[in-house]
């Protein structure tokens, strides 16, 4: 199936007068695939999400289907299945309007996947700020108990299910799995050490599933349509990498940053960078020409002009020396701005949003900040580079310094631009200029 | 028992032991913060941060691509963990120069100093130069952090080892982390300071000088202080103790770790109970009514209400022996002789078999057990409510002496029985030799009426009582922080305790006095003194070998009693 000939799936309600209504979802098919799965085994379910290839839309890209077999199987006492609508990667905004637009599709993704998992509670954690989601949500949720399609003996099934929504407090780091779930349970979001995993022991020391927002949009269609529909979309396994589980499915690509036409665009997985821009963003702003992308929200660090016709699949930007996809959302910064403002915004917000739990992470992104700081008032030195390359190669869980990953995300974006734009560093800090840009507001 | 090898060293693990222990018993230190033994692993200093591999079944040797913690990673047969990699140096230089950026490096007026996990690990695994080139991030100091505790906040590294104690030793939870990233800080909430009565315990967990003791805050170097195993007198857990004193001076009490007794705390009770050593009202000189004419009676002046002599010892202790053997010989059976629980089992020994073997019709009776309250258990829960049993980390007993067990054994064996003093009736015998040793109030109503006006009263204390001021003999005794001994504790649990300075003044070691007294030979040897015990009475043979070591041994009758830490 080519791009062009591409009908939105996740988004083909998006626009609808009503969309967010039951009735109106109803009318178009929803809640049928509910029905349907109620009829299945859960095993069966999960068999099918596993034989889709869908992996997670969370940022890391780990097969669903594998996840939720990881429950133990003869648990006794409930399970928990989380939703992650902590949705705070700079410049992604998917679950958003997923949610704002058509909470349904969304919720019947949950109730299906907590009917395989066995979770007899699920928890929606959502981010703050998104007021007008928590609303469209409630109002939804509200709908479905009115209407058997939560609670006890669901649609008749003798599955019992409930909803609980629950609002972050505004921080990065509740979007880490076990930061979330320690969120959820009233304590401070720093990260858990692994193992013990989720699955064995999350929430309430219970096990527990954390899937992302996108994620379960997909699963009523995949339950609708098929696994091979599902493979019908994206780019397939490389049969030479025995590891490569492939990109499959729709996928939400955010574009935003220097680009004409900002948005949400749903393209099955694997379009370029570059297409993105030019098809379906308008190409860069103001004639001019991108200099650098961020591939999929700002922890991925950079991709550079040369490198825009990498494919934006699971594997792509980890070709180019991005950490990888992320979570879709390409921001776009033309040639006319400095890369030496945009790393040091990124490591504004990272030294902001760190937990404080890990050393490395805690000072050396706050010590990064500072060195950016310290540049961009003209008193850098060319040895203050290879510094912060040295603190972004020592913090991380890649090279195995901290609990979670956020530090990875810290050390991504210096490690590429300054690998990517090393002359231009050298050349501001040669020059001793200072930076008029400001910083940018509400980095948090 | 798993075989593991560190650095190529094999060494027998417990399969239940992380890195950092496993690397301990190969004689090599990973050096960690946030990590400790009796606290949860939150593994979140990184400074333990090793490589660790296995040896497959081939015999070939495959090492993780990552650095692990040393405290999260558990052992099994044939695990390899390597300290000494250019990786692993490389690491750990990274994060002392991470927890150095914006550490004031006060030293020189840090009361840590010299017993400081950020000089030692620096020192060792660190590097000399920092290249931060900006202003560190000042803090505020925080004084109102507890009665006991001062807060220096921008010395802290921020393991948390504090909080955690708070939340599962102490079970109060007043300590918590405030802010984000390389914000934050240690606080309590306003009006909610730390005041438990375990909180004197943060101080010792700080691997830095961020929590400090203000009771000891500036009083001293710390490589001035010398150290003495001890054992805590103020309740029957008998706490491990160490005590750190310079020029006869005691400036501060620390736990020792003691998986048998109480692990690796103590209560503030005890930790800051030690000042009355000090206290200038403590009996300082024997004392003699009526001396006999030819005792050279020059009277002190610092003294004057004190009959003391320039050379008192010999004269007192010789009238004092005169006058118990002929009380005894007028009334064998009206002779009571009154044990403290807070003397040492080799004091009561010497004691008991001196008046024992003067008549045997003499009678052995056991003083007043202070008892206050009832036992103090931790972690406390949210509402202040006890633990369940079983759960247990930290008792504050409500005994409030070391010794009645030990005492209890000794007055069995030569007794027959437990006769408590207090339950003797109104001046019940003609002639007492009283010994206290308590801080304050041990001398309590009904004693001092069982005692009244006998014909003779000897009274061995540190502190004046009605009992002291009409006595006719007045041994000045010293304090624990003053004695060689054992102690047994409530669990039958025989600890050794050392003399770490000498007793004020004229006052001497009770061992001393009662050695003399019995015209015992030579000096006394409080390992010598054990073992005799030990053979000849069959309850205390534990104590047989003379040497407890440092965590003690256990009587046989408790032998089912399971170690403090252990059960919890």
């Amino acid at each position: 199936m080519s791009p062009t000939e591409f009908k939105p799936v996740l988004l083909g309600r998006v626009g609808k007068p009503d969309s967010q209504s039951l009735a109106t979802y109803r009318a178009d098919g929803g809640y049928e695939a509910l029905a349907k799965s109620l009829k299945m085994a859960n095993t069966e379910v999960i068999d099918l999400v596993k034989n889709s290839g869908l992996r997670g839309r969370g940022g890391a890209g780990f097969p669903t289907g594998l996840k939720w077999t990881f429950l133990p199987k003869d648990v006794q006492g409930p399970i928990y299945l989380c939703i992650n609508g902590d949705e705070s990667e700079p410049g992604t905004f998917n679950n958003r309007v997923l949610i704002e637009e058509d909470p349904h599709q969304v919720l019947e993704g949950i109730v299906i996947s907590s009917f395989a998992t066995r979770a007899t509670t699920a928890y929606f954690y959502l981010r703050y700020e998104y007021g007008r989601c928590y609303r469209a949500l409630q109002k939804a949720v509200d709908e479905m108990y009115a209407n058997n399609l939560l609670g006890k003996n669901i649609l008749g099934s003798g599955y019992d299910l409930d909803i609980y929504l629950h609002r972050g407090a505004c921080a990065y780091i509740c979007g880490e799995e076990t930061g979330l779930i320690e969120s959820l349970e009233g304590k401070r979001a720093w990260p858990r050490i692994k193992p013990p995993f989720p699955a064995i022991e999350g929430a309430f020391r219970r096990p527990t599933v954390v899937n992302n927002v996108e994620t379960m949009a997909c699963i009523p269609h995949i339950i609708n349509h098929g696994a091979e529909w599902f493979q019908s979309m994206g780019i397939p396994k490389d049969p030479n990498n025995p590891r490569d589980a492939g990109s499959y499915g729709p996928k939400l690509y955010c574009i935003s940053g220097h680009v004409n036409k900002p948005g949400l665009v749903e393209l099955p997985m694997g379009i370029s960078a570059r297409d993105l821009i030019d098809q379906h963003a308008g190409g860069v702003w103001k004639g001019r020409k991108a200099k650098a992308v961020i591939p999929g929200g700002l922890s991925m660090g950079f991709m550079t002009n040369a490198e825009l016709d990498t494919p934006l699949d699971f594997n792509g930007p980890g070709r180019v020396g991005c950490l990888g996809l992320g979570t879709a959302a390409v921001v776009v910064i033309d040639d006319q701005t400095s890369m030496v403002d945009v790393l040091y915004n990124a490591c504004r917000f990272f030294a902001h949003e760190s937990c404080g739990q890990c050393t490395p992470c805690r000072e050396g992104t706050a010590w990064s900040t500072k060195i950016l700081e310290r540049i961009r008032e003209g008193k850098g030195k060319l040895s203050d580079i290879d510094l912060l390359m040295e603190i972004a190669n020592s913090i991380g869980t890649i090279p195995g310094t901290t609990i979670c990953g956020l530090a990875d995300g810290a050390a991504w974006p210096i490690k590429t631009a300054i690998n990517k734009f090393r002359g231009e560093f050298e050349e501001y800090i040669k020059s001793g200029r200072r930076s008029e840009s400001l910083a940018l507001a509400g980095a948090h | 028992m798993v075989k593991v090898k560190v650095n190529d060293i094999e060494v027998d693990a417990d399969p239940k032991d992380n890195c950092i222990l496993a690397a301990r018993k190969a004689g090599i230190e990973i050096p960690h913060y946030c990590w400790h033994e009796s606290l949860s692993v939150v593994a979140s200093c990184r400074m333990c941060l090793v490589e660790v591999g296995e040896t497959k079944p081939d015999g070939t040797v495959a090492m993780g691509p990552k650095l692990v913690p040393g405290c999260q990673t558990p052992i099994k047969e044939g695990t390899i963990i390597r300290t000494d990699s250019s990786k692993v140096k490389t690491s750990q230089q990274m994060t002392l120069e991470l927890l150095l950026l914006n550490h004031p490096l006060d030293c020189s007026i840090c009361d840590q100093a010299g017993e400081c996990y950020l000089q030692d690990y620096t020192y060792k695994y660190g590097k000399a130069h920092s290249r931060l080139d900006e202003p560190k991030i000042q803090r505020e100091d925080k004084y109102h952090i507890g009665e006991q505790i001062a807060l220096f906040t921008d010395r802290c590294v921020m393991c948390t080892r504090c909080v955690r104690f708070t939340r599962e030793i102490s079970g109060t939870a007043e300590l918590q982390v405030v802010a984000r990233g390389s914000h934050e800080e240690i606080d309590v909430f306003p009006e909610t300071p730390c005041n438990n009565k375990l909180a004197g315990n943060v101080v010792d967990l700080c691997p830095v000088g961020a929590l400090c003791s203000k009771d000891f805050l500036y009083k001293k170097r710390v490589w001035w202080l010398k150290h003495a195993d001890s054992v805590c007198t103020g309740c029957s857990t008998g706490c491990s103790i160490q005590v750190d004193q310079n020029d006869n001076k005691v400036y501060r009490l620390r736990p020792r770790e003691n998986p048998q007794a109480q692990g690796h705390f103590m209560c503030d009770e005890g930790r800051f109970g030690f000042k009355y050593i000090h206290d200038e009202r403590r009996i300082k000189y024997p004392r003699l009514k009526n001396p006999p004419s030819n005792a050279n009676a020059t009277v002190r002046s610092t003294a004057p209400s004190d009959l003391s002599f320039a050379d008192p010892w010999p004269t007192v202790l010789a009238e004092a022996r005169k006058r118990i053997h002929s009380a005894i010989q007028n009334d064998p059976s009206g002779f009571v002789v009154v044990l403290s629980p807070f003397m040492t089992l080799e004091e009561a020994y010497l004691l008991a078999s001196y008046i024992k073997g003067i008549d045997a019709r003499t009678k052995l009776t056991l003083g007043p057990v202070p008892v206050v309250g009832s036992d103090d258990l931790y972690p406390k829960g949210p509402k202040g409510e006890s633990p369940a049993a079983g759960k247990v980390k930290f008792t504050i007993r409500a005994e409030k002496c070391p010794n009645r067990t030990g005492i209890e054994a000794i007055l069995r064996h030569f007794e027959g029985s437990v006769i408590h003093a207090e339950s003797l009736g109104k001046s019940s015998a003609s002639a007492w030799f009283v010994v206290g040793g308590s801080s304050s109030g041990w001398v309590n109503e009904k004693i001092d009426q069982a005692v009244g006006t006998p014909s003779l009263l000897i009274v061995q204390d540190i502190f004046p009582s009605p009992l002291s001021e009409r006595a006719d003999v007045v041994f000045a005794a010293g304090s624990f922080a003053e004695r060689d001994g054992t102690y047994v504790n409530h669990a039958g649990l025989a600890q050794s305790t050392h003399a770490s300075i000498r007793p004020p003044e004229e006052a001497r070691a009770d061992g001393r006095i009662l050695m003399d007294l019995a015209g015992r030979a030579g000096l006394f040897n409080a390992m010598a003194l054990r073992k005799e015990i030990g053979t000849k009475i069959p309850e205390l043979s534990a104590i047989a070998t003379g040497d407890l070591g440092e965590h003690g041994v256990r009587l046989a009758k408790f032998a089912n009693h399971t170690a403090a830490a252990k059960s919890s």
